[in-house]
């Protein structure tokens, strides 16, 4: 029994690495857009944000994943943006 | 009601013509009237892995084009009364025959079978929309390999987009012992992706190699691993509730040592 393997990390096995590459590659096939595509929507996201608040634009994510349709459970791309907010702007103008 | 079953991948080499003359015969096992049709026209194949190559006089595309009737080119398996093949032409290509051609045929075959399964080539091409052009169910085959689960992924889209919905999954080619050193991708990982019902998991047997050298499909092995999954699967089709194979013991060694500690106590 390899005792050292009890203790490292799941996420190092090649099944692991096989699974990310797969998500990844099949956000692509499946809504048919670029990395090129994203980072033209989150420029314009932060374009558009940023008249409201302050947002810290290394921690932001944004990614296409699935999710499940409410009414009726069929899986569905999604657009997801982790956006953090360093702080709200003066609204009043 | 007959049921017209489509065996699919988009990837070539992962077991669909396999699949087809397995779970045939197992179907005709079971005492079900069963018609398997080779839809791979040039690459015909079902009929060695079935042992039925010598015996073919006409072809799905001779029936198509009115050269003989259907019932002529209909060839009676070895073994199983209720078992029949339909084999593709192999001198002519996908576009010897129409999606409206093939639906009409397996209209024909409905009538005179319990299960019509057709056995689709690798692509997404004219083949693959001739393949599903009559089907009501499908079955899509894929191995554990980014490879094969992407272009599973694409034909499970394509399927929905040809109102072929809720398509099942067989995943094949398993190894357990990759399996569980974490170098392969678990039947968990793939349903997960993949987001489809799971119908069956074939495990990697040297059995099926042995078995397609002799044209005598693995479900009739009763010894082999791979034969009892393929007939687990069978009895799904066939509506059956048959559990899944305890894979749990590939949870890995956290798994087995918490047992080990909850036994000591």
């Amino acid at each position: 029994m390899d005792f050292f393997k009890l203790f490292s990390r799941e996420s190092g096995t090649s099944k692991n690495v096989a699974k990310e590459r797969l998500k990844l590659v099949l956000v692509h096939d499946r809504t048919n857009c670029s990395p090129d595509f994203l980072e033209m929507i989150k420029g314009d996201i932060i374009k558009v944000i940023s008249d409201y608040m302050e947002i810290d634009e290394g921690g932001l994510d944004i990614k296409i994943t699935r999710t499940k349709r409410e009414f009726d459970d069929s899986t569905i791309p999604a657009l997801v943006a982790n956006i953090p907010i360093k702080k709200m702007k003066d609204r009043v103008r | 009601m007959a049921q017209v079953i489509v065996i699919t991948s988009g990837k070539g080499g992962v077991g669909k013509t396999t699949t087809t003359a397995n779970l045939g015969t197992g179907l005709a096992q079971l005492g079900h009237k069963v018609v398997v049709v080779d839809a791979d026209i040039g690459l015909r194949n079902l009929d060695v892995v079935m042992g039925l190559e010598n015996r073919i006089v006409y072809d799905v595309v001779d029936v198509v084009e009115g050269v003989c009737r259907l019932k002529q080119a209909l060839i009676k398996d070895k073994r199983y009364e209720g078992l029949f093949l339909l084999p593709a032409a192999q001198t002519r290509d996908k576009n010897a025959v129409t999606p409206e051609q093939m639906q009409s045929l397996t209209n024909d075959l409905k009538e005179m079978f319990d299960f019509v399964l057709i056995d689709c080539p690798a692509g997404i091409e004219q083949g693959f929309r001739n393949a599903i052009a009559g089907a009501d169910k499908a079955i899509v085959v894929t191995t554990p390999e980014i490879s094969a689960v992407r272009d599973a992924d694409r034909i499970i889209g394509l399927l929905e987009a040809a109102e072929l919905t809720d398509p099942v999954l067989i995943i094949n080619r398993i190894r357990i012992e990759m399996v569980k050193k974490g170098d392969m991708m678990n039947i968990e990982d793939m349903i997960d992706i993949l987001a489809i019902d799971l119908i069956g998991v074939v495990p990697d047997d040297e059995a099926i190699v042995i078995s397609t050298n002799k044209g005598e499909p693995v479900v009739t092995d009763n010894n082999s691993l791979a034969g009892q999954a393929y007939r687990n699967i069978t009895r799904r089709l066939t509506g059956e509730d048959v559990p899944f194979i305890n894979m749990e013991s590939d949870a890995g060694l956290m798994a087995k040592l918490k047992k080990i500690f909850s036994f000591g106590k």
